[in-house]
């Protein structure tokens, strides 16, 4: 499928972060639209869309709003997930710095839907550029009137906090986002109940990721017949896929969903020149890793469900031969245990195990049963966590065996290091890298 | 520096920021932090008194967070992306490198206070591998005769910009934007290939998105419900 610059379509003008360059090519102008008509025809619009989380998980998005109660004497919130962090997935983060009032405009739209007068922008703390620049928009935001009371005579209310975060993966978990950001560690909640029933501040919460939001204002602007043009039926609509890795142009890749990792990787250039696909992880390291084989199929949601993995965020991260999979599950593993917030013992105690025992296959020192073993553990930490981080670290080990299980093997011997070179691996292989 | 009345008008600022002050907590400590360079005794006392906590519940919070020192940082903190792809691409010898020159190690700091050195997790930065941080400022893709300039203009106290920002700030500067008080430099920084590959292939090819109709179909409901 072909390119479809749509979100990046002015991404580079020189002041696309700016209220004027955004305003230029039509931003704002959907706001009186949607102030308009109802909120439930808002909701109806985006759920007609079938516009489907970009944070990962794929909810339909207008579902998600339509679960949150109305009038129950409570405020309603929107808060929006831009706490970016599973490895591999850098999309949001170029989202926000090119055109953040994609965002701030979405902000309106979706909270005018839900009923929400306060909306969150919680980025995470180690991102100042992106935070200065959001700050930056919002301030335009208030300053031309799309912003605070009685927005454009409407009578409608709506302030947007950004706020940061200050270092914690599992803050990217929703329920967790919601203790961290009323003052607290970031720590899961058992659910239900659901954040759009009992979420901030215990009111009604939509929480949607960055991208999801920065969908609204062309859904608004074009509607959904012509949203649903892109994709497929389950998975509609157009995605940032931001390719990474062995390739010679890794960026931001903007395409329908649909679209294959073959597409993708040409429109990249390739695997790096005088190089081969060895692996590929279509949506971060906490879903299962695709091979050679899996080049053909369409990165959806159901697609990728159907491959036996997730499409997640959309960020495929490319690995030539050259890449150690026991090196490269190893430290994703002391990742998730890095992570952990140590709330459930399953996740805590499993990923402290995981770590060490990983570690020993990359220094050539562990047991054939060690195998066997690690798979245990990972089994003991699936689904016994409330929320999906013990799931995440779980995920890569069974995969990488199964397609490399003599790397394993031989981590039983031979360290990593000895049997690929890390100096061939890297982006400046044979030029300073020793 | 330290904590001065205006520390304690801003902090009560913060907290009027948000529907419950409870929430400014997080910004808090950044403001601590950007007072007195690390989370100190003092600075949980303040914010504890601002939003109606006690010191153990402040601590608690902030002991949870990496990017909340109980040491003292270098004026300029560095970190290095030692997750897998990064690391793969170049971060592990750029981290070797960076460690042995300034002989310091996994937080720690050099002796004469100017750099501290974290191995940090994904940056959402991957595209632009291996990255870099200083005072979580991009640095992308770098290699290790750049990380050793970068760290040695840092130390000859010569100007280092961020790949994609501005001007690198000290450790206590970025705290304070991190807090919630602009510096004025969003419109730093310029346009990034990277970020740009997608549209870039897209106009060599001749490849667009399809128009949308003339009008918003969401417009057309709001004259009909009108008329």
């Amino acid at each position: 499928m072909a390119l479809t610059p749509i979100l990046t379509a002015h991404w580079d003008d020189a002041d696309s972060h700016t209220i004027e360059g955004y305003r230029r090519h039509g931003g704002y102008a959907m706001v009186p639209v949607s102030f308009g008509v109802h909120p439930d025809d808002v909701i109806a619009l985006v759920k007609d869309s079938g516009l489907r989380g970009r944070g990962g998980a794929g909810f339909p998005t207008g579902m998600k709003w339509g679960f949150v109660p109305q009038n129950t004497g409570r405020p309603n919130y929107l808060v929006v997930n831009a706490d970016e962090s599973e490895p591999g997935a850098c999309k949001d983060i170029p989202l926000m710095y090119n055109n953040p009032h994609a965002l701030v405009e979405g902000c309106i739209h979706a909270a005018y839907a839900i009923r929400a007068n306060w909306a969150f922008i919680y980025v995470r703390g180690e991102v100042p550029h992106v935070i200065r620049r959001v700050a930056a928009a919002v301030r335009e935001a208030y300053a031309a009137g799309f912003l605070g009371s009685d927005i454009l005579g409407s009578g409608y209310e709506l302030n947007i906090v950004v706020h940061s975060g200050a270092g914690a993966y599992i803050c990217g978990e929703e329920t967790a986002l919601l203790d961290s950001l009323e003052g607290r560690r970031g720590q899961p909640r058992l659910k239900p109940p659901f954040p759009a029933v009992a979420g901030l501040y215990g009111g009604p919460t939509v929480i949607n990721n960055v991208e999801t939001i920065a969908n609204l204002p062309t859904i608004v602007r074009n509607g959904a017949e012509w949203f649903k043009q892109f994709g497929t039926e389950k998975s509609p609509g157009f995605k940032l896929f931001a390719v990474s890795g062995h390739v010679e142009r890794p960026g931001i890749y903007e395409a329908p969903l649909g679209t294959t990792m073959r597409e993708l990787l040409d429109y990249a250039g390739g695997v790096r020149e005088g190089h081969e696909l060895k692996f590929w992880i279509p949506g971060g390291s906490s879903v299962p890793m695709l091979m050679p084989e899996h080049l053909d199929v369409p990165l959806t949601y159901e697609d990728m469900a159907g491959a036996g993995t997730m499409l997640g965020t959309g960020s495929p991260m490319v690995f030539d031969e050259t890449t150690s999979v026991v090196r490269a599950i190893s430290r994703w593993m002391h990742f998730y245990k890095h992570e952990s917030c140590g709330k459930c013992t399953p996740c805590r105690e499993g990923t402290f195990w995981l770590e060490q025992m990983l570690e020993r296959f990359e220094h050539g020192t562990a047991e054939e049963a060690d195998i066997e073993t690690v798979d245990e553990i990972c089994k003991q930490i699936a689904g016994r966590s409330f929320c999906a981080l013990g799931d995440a670290a779980a995920t890569p080990y069974a995969p990488a065996l199964k397609y490399f299980r003599e790397e394993f093997l031989a981590g039983t011997h031979t360290a990593a290091s000895e049997l690929f070179d890390p100096v061939a691996s890297t982006v400046f292989a044979g030029a300073a890298a020793r | 520096m330290a904590l001065t009345e205006q520390t304690r008008a801003e902090a009560v600022e913060l907290a009027g920021r948000y529907p419950q002050s409870r929430s400014a907590l997080l910004p808090l400590l950044h403001l601590v932090q950007s007072a007195e360079g690390t989370v100190t005794p003092d600075g949980i006392a303040l914010c504890a008194e601002v939003v109606g906590l006690t010191t153990a519940e402040v601590a608690a919070v902030a002991t949870f967070y990496t990017m909340y020192k109980r040491h003292k940082v270098g004026r300029y903190h560095v970190g290095v992306c030692t997750n897998t792809l990064c690391a793969v691409l170049g971060g592990d010898a750029i981290w070797g490198a960076l460690s042995e020159r300034l002989g310091v190690g996994h937080d720690e700091v050099t002796s004469d206070g100017l750099i501290s050195l974290e191995r940090i997790e994904c940056q959402a930065a991957c595209t632009h591998g291996p990255v870099m941080t200083a005072n979580w400022e991009f640095l992308d893709d770098m290699d290790v005769p750049r990380a050793l300039e970068v760290v040695e203009k840092l130390q000859r106290g010569e100007e280092v910009f961020s790949t994609r920002g501005p001007r690198i700030g000290t450790f206590q500067e970025i705290e304070r934007l991190l807090a919630g008080f602009d510096d004025g430099l969003a419109g730093e920084g310029g346009k990034d290939d990277r970020m740009l590959a997608g549209l870039s292939v897209a106009k060599d090819r001749g490849m667009t998105a399809p128009e949308g109709p003339a009008e918003s179909p969401l417009a057309a409901l709001a004259q009909k419900s009108e008329g």
